[in-house]
Formats: structure tokens, sequence, C-alpha cells
């Protein structure tokens, strides 16, 4: 199944038989104080910046949130997203919890974006699927309801059902358009849950075929050398289905982990991406 | 083994989350003549806090803390029964719960630890917490603080919903309020009328006692 998502000039295509698709997570208020106080001034210099580091690593993708308290999360994602489509032709990731900043977002994309996100609650559904038919985009679903995040997989998968029926039978979504988040939680609060999200995707890739991302750095909350957990479980949950994350790629050496996971997946034909991204480092001294 | 040889094992062993040794130690110590006042106050809080102090340095992990915390509860199973019997005052009561609207928890069972850890009796209400059940909670327990979490910006603002509503049924000036989650800040805390903020568990379990203490010494003024 193939999940296509554009910029105005640029297709991604995201796929179980494609090269993994890099969604750079850098571009998030979240824990981020000056960025905030950035924000509440107007000051967008710091997407900027990100932008840029972001494609540089080798981003396939930007996710782009401005969700901070005492923001006016609408007009700054507004404003960010045209900003990103000037400076970069990588299609956007468009993240909000709020469903004014989603539309805001939507309306002045160009191209096919990836809505992030719904879930299984009806309300969220409800509100947010109308604006993903009405711009055309693709959506992220995340398998929780109004009760609680289930642990175990195969309750997951259920919840996978609903999002699916619902979103292809009672909204017109075609099914390639909806990307599933397993839910990646972090490794240092039990040791369980990293196994259960991998058994996760694979439950839902087995049954359904869908594409999956997910935010790759909760796995790691919480514990010393985040980069290397994140470069161990890439490949791993690659291997059971999953097709995307949302991550950073600004560190080199996830992103190299996930290219040779690419590499080992029968994704990266005769090592040609491998083989040039080498070159790539050779060429510009840092190999 | 003396008194003090307990004691240090005591606090040793939780600060390294070895379960089984503390409740042995545990039970020993009270054999041997040590109150529960003195097991606790004298090794295992103390044990929480630097362990808490560790990971505020960023020298210890999440799951050191977690292993610390659940050697420490199950001590704490044996204690409770004998300090409410011989009347020890806990630490204080903390009423804990994600806001409606939110199922996360990972971070709020951090947090119940970590508090639990430094001596205060937790009431978790778990995720999904409407006004009117913090309501009914505060007028149960008497708490001294009324924890919220919340880890997405859609539901950040039902903290000012809870606190507006705890001020309606007029229990406001009863219950300190503290606010957490990833996307909070202490200036959005401060907007939302919340008396504290911590961006992470060991912070949350000092503020929690420096607010308490404030709030007893102008009480008692």
């Amino acid at each position: 199944m193939h999940t296509v998502v554009r910029s105005a000039t640029r297709t991604v295509t995201i796929g179980h038989d494609q090269p993994f698709c890099i969604i750079g997570e850098r571009i998030n208020p979240t824990g981020r104080k000056k960025f905030q106080d950035e924000l509440r001034a107007g000051d967008l210099s710091s997407v900027e910046a990100d932008v840029l580091s972001q494609v540089a690593g080798g981003a396939t993708m930007l996710d782009i949130n401005m969700g901070a308290p005492l923001v006016d999360e609408a007009d700054m994602l507004a404003k960010s997203v045209i900003l990103a489509q000037s400076l970069t032709d990588l299609p956007l990731c468009i993240d909000s919890s709020v469903v004014e900043a989603l539309e805001a977002g939507l309306s002045v994309y160009q191209g096919k974006a990836l809505v992030n996100s719904i879930t299984a609650e009806d309300e969220r559904m409800e509100q947010i699927l109308p604006l993903v038919k009405r711009y055309g985009a693709a959506v992220v679903a995340l398998p929780n309801d109004e009760e609680e995040i289930p642990d175990d997989p195969h309750a997951r998968l259920e919840l996978v059902r609903k999002i699916v029926t619902v979103a292809t039978q009672e909204y017109g979504i075609a099914i390639e358009d909806i990307v599933i988040d397993p839910l990646a939680m972090p490794i240092g609060a039990d040791s369980t849950l990293v196994f259960k999200t991998l058994e996760t995707i694979r439950l839902i890739r087995d049954e359904f075929g869908l594409n999956m991302t997910l935010g790759a750095s909760n796995v790691s909350f919480g514990m010393p050398d985040r980069h290397t957990i994140g470069s161990v479980f890439l490949p791993m949950a690659m291997t059971v289905g999953l097709t995307s994350a949302i991550m950073d790629c600004r560190t080199e050496q996830m992103v190299r982990a996930v290219r040779g996971g690419d590499l080992m997946l029968g994704n990266d034909e005769w090592g040609a991406n491998w083989i040039a991204a080498h070159r790539a480092r050779l060429a510009a001294g840092t190999a | 083994m003396t008194h003090d040889e307990i004691l240090k094992a005591l606090y040793d062993e939780t600060m390294v989350g070895n379960a089984p040794a503390v409740l042995e130690l545990t039970n020993q110590g009270l054999e041997d003549g040590l109150t529960p006042s003195q097991l606790l106050f004298d090794a295992l809080i103390p044990s929480l806090e630097e362990v808490g102090a560790r990971f505020e340095r960023g020298d210890w992990f999440v799951p050191e803390m977690l292993i610390a915390g659940r050697a420490m509860a199950g001590a704490l199973e044996v204690l409770r029964p004998l300090l409410a019997a011989t009347g020890a005052e806990s630490v204080g009561t903390f009423l804990m719960g994600t806001v409606k609207g939110d199922v996360h928890d990972i971070g709020k069972n951090l947090v119940n630890i970590m508090l639990e850890g430094a001596g205060f009796t937790v009431i978790d209400l778990g995720v999904q917490v409407p006004p009117e059940k913090f309501i009914a909670a505060i007028e149960e327990h008497k708490p001294d603080i009324v924890g919220m979490s919340a880890f997405l910006t859609t539901t950040m603002p039902m903290f000012k919903a809870n606190i507006n509503a705890i001020e309606k049924a007029g229990l406001r000036d009863k219950v300190i309020i503290m606010v957490g989650g990833a996307p909070v800040t202490q200036e959005y805390a401060d907007v939302c009328g919340a008396d504290g903020y911590a961006a992470d568990a060991a912070t949350a379990v000092r503020r929690a006692k420096d607010l308490l203490a404030a709030k007893r010494a102008s009480a008692s003024v």
C-alpha cells in the first residue's frame, strides 16, 4: 500500500517497499523555552533554522507543530507552513491537537499534506476527517480512545479497525491515506512496552497492510545514550512493518541506522542510496 | 546488625531498588525494635531523596527511579498500617489526576512514585478526571495538594476549568494546586491560576514540599 504526499513540486511515496520516510520532528516548541518565547513574539527564525538543518540531515518530510501555551497556534502554524514551503520542497506533516490550527495550516499548504493526528475517539474523527477529505490530505491516526491507550496489541488493532471503518465508510477517506501511529512508549518506564509496540506494528501490517509512523524519540525518554536506542529501535520496527517515523534527523547515527535498515530490507536496490550517501560524505570531507 | 547498620542497609538497598532486601530489612528492623517512623524518615525517605537528586542532576535514569520507588512501596505496605496506628503524620496528602480529555499517565505515575518516596500519601484518580471528580475527591480525602497532569495543548485548558470549579465549590483555599505535563510551562501555570509547576518528577516533589511548608508557616502565623 502506498501513501502519497506532495509539496508543490515534490512527491514522496510511503510504503513497505519504499525507503523509510524520515519525518523531521524538530519544529515543535514542546520543552523548548526559547522557541516558545520567540513564537509568542511572532518570531519564526528558529523555524527557518530547523527547516534547513533537517533538510541537510536527510529528512524526507518535516513535521510542523506550533503547540505551546499562550501561542496563537492557528496563526503560527499557517505562517510556519508558508515559511517552510518557501525554504524546502519536502512535503509537510501538519501537526496539532487543535482543529482550527490544522485547518489554518491546511488552508495555506501547497500540495497534499499529512495531518497529525486523529485518534479512535468519535469526536476527533468527526472534527478532523471532514477537513482531511476537503483538503485531500492523508492523516495519521492513533489507536487510543476516550478510555485509554491500550497496552494490549490486539486491543490497539481493534481500534485501528474502528478508525479504518469509520474513515473509509463514513468520511470517504481512501484507506491508503490513513497512516497509523502504533504508539511508541518509553522503554525506561516499562521494559515490556516496546515489545508491545513492535507486536502492534506487525499485527497492523499483517491485517491491513497500512503505512505506519511514530514518535521515535518517545522510546528513549529518560534513558542515557538516546541516539543509540533510537538507532536500534528503528531498524527493529522497520523489520516488522514500520514505514516512517517522526524522528531526530539531525543526528547522523539515527539517519544512517534507518538507511542501513532500507538496505537490509531490500528497499535500496544494489545499495545505490547507501553508496551515494557514502560518496556524498567523501566529497564533503566528512567520511 | 545494629540499628544503624539496618538503617544504612535499608537506605542502600532502597536506592538500588532491591525490593526483596528492602522488605526483609524493614521486617528485621521492626523485630529489632526500630520504630516505623525511624525506618521511614531515617532510611527510606532519605534514600528516595538521594535518588531524586541524582535524577535531577542527570546522573540517574527513569528505570532506576522506578525500581527504587517500587522497593520503597513494598516497605510502605508493611509500615503504613503501623504508622497509622501510632498516629504518625504523613508528610501530606496529594490528590493526583490526569485531566478530562487526556489519557496520558506515564509522567503522572513517575511523579506519584517520587511523592510516595518523599512520604506523601498519594491518592491517584487516574486519567480522564473531570472537574466534578476532583471536587468529590477533595471533599472526601481533604488533600493538602491537588496535582493535575495534561499532555496536550488541547487538554491544558482543563487546568483552568478545574480550578474554576474548585473555586466555585468553595474549596480553593483548602488546597494547593500544582500542574504539570510535557507542554506545560511556568508561565502557563501562572496564567491558569495554579500555585505551582515543575518540569520533572524530582522537582515536583521539592516544589510540593516547599509549597506545603510555606502554606503551613503562613497558617500558623
